[in-house]
């Protein structure tokens, strides 16, 4: 298909989604008005650490919850519709044309009893392709497109490769040139040296077929180099987000100053870090304050008191009060404040 | 569930993706600090109470088990006194009637309950208790031993039960209470030992296993204190199908003949009815009697395993409590 | 194996490293009668040292054989041939119960799934004690507890008393690593075999243990074999670094050294395809699709050749052997032996 002219304009916005778990110890609000908006073409990575409800979210999004989990709040607005609203007719009607999902593990999310052909083939004719020359040019293509030779068509997801199938499982979300393609975590199953040709492809394709990406994951490092934007989430809510290069040169939120921290470098002197003491706290508990307040190293009286809003601050948005405009803005994290490892 | 709430079986199904696993488990409202064996006692209390096959299960084995321990309670006749007249029908003296032989059948009946929950709950144990030392350490060993305890397993499994059970009670004549828990335990154990070496495999390259065994543990350790406690739900499971096919195979056994033909039981009421030709002489009663107990009993345990089928396996438990939610949070937002 | 002369004057010069292997090799049989019977060479004759508060960094991606190594270590997996020395003996020769037993408690492991390492039914003190037990029988039940209290300190699982008697649901995913530390450090290792201890836990935590496992290094005087797939954390704690490809050891020597000056094409890959936000994205990593081959029935040769931009005839023909380029660091590569520069990737 021919690349796309660009098209200015938000694809995606999303207002104050919550949504809620149902379990028997208690409710918990795994996504706590979450609110963003994405531009056509735009590669948004949404980044945090277990249970700050990325994953939620984004099968929020793509409209994939199922009990005990439930939409509680908010919208969707997906190129101009509400799909919390959609019947299931119009949800399967948008679903894989325009918008599609990339999971985790392609093992989980392939069937290991069929070819990769086959697979491709029940996908198209699920969405009203039937012509069988049609679905073998465009399984070929796809495939070529993820530089996987076609000839693996006949192959079962078992006889491929780990990074394989991960592009089999990109290349199925491509079929039929969707606007935007949702990923959760697609290369946590990999090595290294897989990953970053996983990365590169799918910057690659992005840049070439014009669709807007949305990719999750618990790893900042991974993206930096491909997002446009970043969006930090703890505790179910947006914590910081920005653009990437912002966020990586002066984040602003003390967890994302934090996060940034526990990463130790490859090149560079060799510092002693301290990650972020604590630990993710307990949903189920409503906390009076800002929910990072106890692990936060800069906090003062009102945190524990108060929910800080998101703040806009030089070109993002930050929840945190140290940004709210009453107190004069500290200075910007990023400054080397940690010592040399003797 | 995404929680990691120890259970029977290794892996808990998760129903949505919620990540909070890192998080400090959620305290139960009543307090932390309940070990693993009171949690799993209750748990199955919930399950049982939540499902409502089970809970009919655990009311007719309540009732059976009291029926069983205090039958004079109950019957206030001597079920063996051969001293009424016979094939009366039902009546306010006689609740069931007397049998052909001259018995009170209610009497015969309620009193013949203690032989058979006592062979149902015997074997159960006996089974189970054989069955999971064979079939986790045969999975746990491997190699040699796994082949060795597998052959006499298959064996057993493959010789066709009834007629041997047949076989060996017809040598020993009359079988009583002990002799009937023996043979149908020693015919019985290799189903389950299958079972659960299946379960035990699919626990063995558990990392916690592979630590004790670094740690320099010895297997007999291992196999009894590290894996079988985490078996649990599936080890009463077991119980509970052992016990149900004891009642059977049992008064069948008894029916055919083989049993103890001096002892109060429903098999031996069933004997001697059929001996009588009971259908035919229009006594009826004196083989649906005991036939529905013996249903019923059978039925106390099969309901009752619905209810640990949940506990090992939480995908099959009913999303009962957040879909009725769901519905009222469905109905509010479409009034508002 | 070499021993020195008695009388000789380099007896007293030759101190036995901690832990030494020689031409440690291990092979699975694959396949059954109905298939064709393969051998997989999971680990190729391997040697390496490790020395007394040592932190040593095996590194490579699955099917390298690094955790195949440890289970050797370990004493899980019996070696197909060659010999593991820990403190001069060969550990293939201790028979007697004593012996292994005392074996295992001077090089426990940790293992990588914080979720599957402790048995979910016990308090998490089952394990501290049960090793205690068997360890260490020369002290009374009181002791040890007191003796668990201590390592369950060393951890930083305070208050001590209380964690003891949590069950392993109760604490987070960092929190039971710890304890899986604490359990091996209960029975006063030398050798602590730490299987990707890190892996699945979140980044944040990842450094509270990277820096915990610094100070075993330090004050508890225990040597450490990190096994990782990421080089920034091997970097953070290790004092010198292994990697591994196909089953074999590529490179080896100081950490700084390897990670500045690497001299085997496959560290470079590693080393450019390592995500580091820090740094411009380097573009040659794209080139190559990162997958290790799974080594079944191998023919002579460099096991990378067939990903190696510079591999030149000899590569195709004979096995590099693990060979010294510079002081303490070697590399089993035939250009970087020649002498010649090694610019394959980055």
């Amino acid at each position: 298909m021919a690349d796309r002219a660009p098209t200015a304009g938000t694809i995606l916005d999303v207002r104050d989604l919550s949504v809620e778990y149902l379990l028997e110890g208690g409710i918990v609000l795994a996504v706590d008005n979450v609110s963003f908006s994405l531009e056509h073409r735009e590669f948004l990575a949404i980044v945090g650490e277990s249970g700050c409800g990325k994953s939620t979210l984004l099968f929020a999004i793509a409209h994939l919850l199922s009990p005990p989990a439930e939409i509680v709040g908010g919208s969707v607005t997906f190129k101009g519709r509400n799909l919390i609203r959609l019947t299931d007719e119009a949800l399967n009607a948008i679903r894989w044309k325009d918008l599609s999902v990339v999971m985790q593990s392609a093992m989980n999310a392939l069937n290991p009893v069929k070819s990769i052909g086959a697979q491709f083939k029940d996908a198209m004719r699920a969405h009203g392709v039937t012509s069988r020359q049609e679905i073998a040019s465009r399984s070929a293509e796809v495939l070529k497109m993820v530089g996987i030779d076609p000839v693996h068509l006949q192959s079962y997801p078992h006889q491929l490769s780990g990074g394989m199938r991960q592009r089999s499982m990109i290349a199925m979300a491509l079929l039929f040139t969707p606007e935007l393609v949702i990923m959760d975590e697609p290369t946590s199953a990999l090595d290294v040296v897989a990953q970053r040709s996983l990365m590169v492809q799918i910057k690659e394709l992005q840049e070439q077929f014009g669709f807007a990406v949305i990719f999750v994951t618990h790893d900042m490092s991974l993206v930096s180099h491909f997002s446009d934007r970043l969006m930090v989430m703890y505790a179910g809510q947006v914590a910081e987000v920005g653009s990437t290069r912002n966020l990586f040169d002066s984040p602003a939120h003390p967890y994302t100053a934090g996060l940034m921290e526990a990463f130790p470098s490859i090149r560079g002197p060799r510092q002693a870090l301290s990650g972020i003491p604590g630990s993710p706290p307990n949903l189920t508990r409503r906390a009076e304050g800002c929910w990072f307040a106890p692990r936060c190293q800069k906090v003062f009286e009102r945190c524990h008191a108060e929910r800080p809003d998101l703040y806009p601050v030089d070109g993002r948005q930050v929840r945190c009060f140290l940004f709210d405009g009453t107190s004069a803005p500290p200075r910007v994290a990023g400054e080397d404040e940690g010592g040399e490892l003797t | 569930m995404a929680f990691r709430i120890p259970s029977g079986t290794t892996e808990s199904a998760t129903v949505a993706p919620l990540e909070l696993a890192e998080l400090p488990g959620l305290d139960h409202p009543s307090g932390r600090r309940q070990s693993p064996a009171i949690r799993a006692l209750r748990r199955m209390g919930k399950a049982i109470r939540s499902n409502r096959k089970a809970s009919w299960g655990a009311g007719l084995l309540a009732l059976f088990c009291l029926l069983a321990a205090f039958p004079e309670l109950i019957a206030r006749d001597n079920p063996s006194a051969i001293i009424y007249k016979v094939s009366l029908g039902p009546s306010l003296h006689h609740l069931l009637g007397t049998t052909g032989l001259g018995q009170d059948m209610f009497a015969q009946v309620i009193w013949g309950t203690r032989p058979v929950l006592e062979i149902a709950l015997g074997v159960g144990l006996a089974s189970t208790a054989i069955a999971v030392l064979i079939g986790v350490a045969a999975a746990y060993l491997g190699g040699f031993w796994d082949a060795a305890l597998n052959l006499l397993t298959d064996v057993l499994l493959v010789i066709p039960l009834f007629p041997l059970l047949v076989v060996i009670a017809g040598y020993l004549h009359s079988a009583g209470t002990a002799v009937m828990i023996a043979v149908i335990t020693l015919t019985g154990w290799s189903y389950t030992a299958r079972q659960l070496r299946a379960q035990a495999l699919s626990l063995r390259k558990r990392d916690f296993l592979e630590a004790a065994r670094v740690r320099g543990e010895r297997p007999f350790y291992i196999i009894v204190v590290e894996i079988i406690p985490t078996m649990t739900s599936l080890l009463v499971a077991s119980f509970l199908t052992n016990a149900l096919y004891a009642v059977l195979f049992s008064t069948s056994l008894q029916f055919i003949g083989l049993g103890d033909p001096s002892q109060v039981s429903w098999g031996t009421m069933l004997r001697a009815a059929e001996n009588n030709e009971a259908f035919q002489t229009g006594q009826s009663l004196w083989i649906i009697a005991p036939g529905l107990c013996i249903v019923g009993l059978g039925a106390a345990f099969a309901l009752l395993n619905y209810a640990f089928d949940e506990v090992g396996n939480p995908a099959l438990r009913p999303l009962r409590l957040s879909q009725k939610r769901a519905q009222r949070r469905k109905i509010a937002k479409q009034t508002t | 194996m070499t021993t020195a002369q008695p009388g000789s004057a380099d007896l007293e010069l030759t101190t036995e490293p901690l832990l030494r292997t020689e031409g440690l090799t291990k092979h699975f049989q694959i396949g059954n009668t109905l298939t064709r019977r393969r051998t997989l060479h999971a680990v190729d004759d391997v040697c390496f040292t490790i020395g007394e508060r040592q932190i040593v960094a095996l590194a490579g991606e699955s099917g390298s054989g690094k955790s195949t190594i440890a289970r050797l270590l370990a004493k899980i997996y019996r070696p197909t041939s060659g010999e593991i020395f820990f403190e001069g003996k060969r550990i293939s020769s201790l028979r007697s119960r004593h012996d292994r037993l005392r074996y295992s408690g001077l090089a426990p492991m940790v293992f990588q799934d914080p979720f599957a390492s402790l048995n979910p039914v016990f308090r998490v003190s089952h394990g501290v004690l049960r090793g205690l037990k068997l360890h260490r029988p020369d002290l009374d039940s009181k002791q040890q507890y007191e003796e668990a209290r201590r390592v369950f300190d060393v951890v930083g699982l305070t208050p001590s008393a209380d964690v003891l008697d949590r069950y392993p649901h109760e604490l987070s995913g960092g929190q039971r690593q710890r304890v899986g530390f604490a359990q091996a450090l209960a029975m006063r290792p030398k050798l602590i075999l730490a299987d990707e201890p890190v892996s699945m836990l979140d980044v944040s935590i990842r450094i509270g243990l990277l820096n915990l496992m610094m100070t075993l290094r330090d004050s508890e005087d225990v040597s450490i074999l990190f096994i990782t797939h990421d080089l920034a954390s091997a970097r953070y704690i290790a004092d010198r670094l292994i990697v591994m490809y196909a089953g074999q050891i590529a490179e080896t020597g100081p950490i700084d050294e390897v990670m500045t000056n690497p001299k085997h094409p496959y560290t470079q890959l590693l080393l450019s395809a390592a995500p580091d936000p820090r740094a411009p994205l380097g573009v040659d990593a794209e080139t190559d699709r990162g997958e290790p081959p799974k080594v079944i029935n191998p023919t002579p040769g460099c096991r990378f050749r067939w990903r190696c931009p510079i591999a030149i005839d000899v590569c195709h023909s004979i096995t590099p052997p693990l060979e010294p380029i510079a002081d303490g660091h070697e590399a089993a590569c035939h250009v970087a032996q020649s002498g010649a520069e090694v610019k394959a990737f980055g």
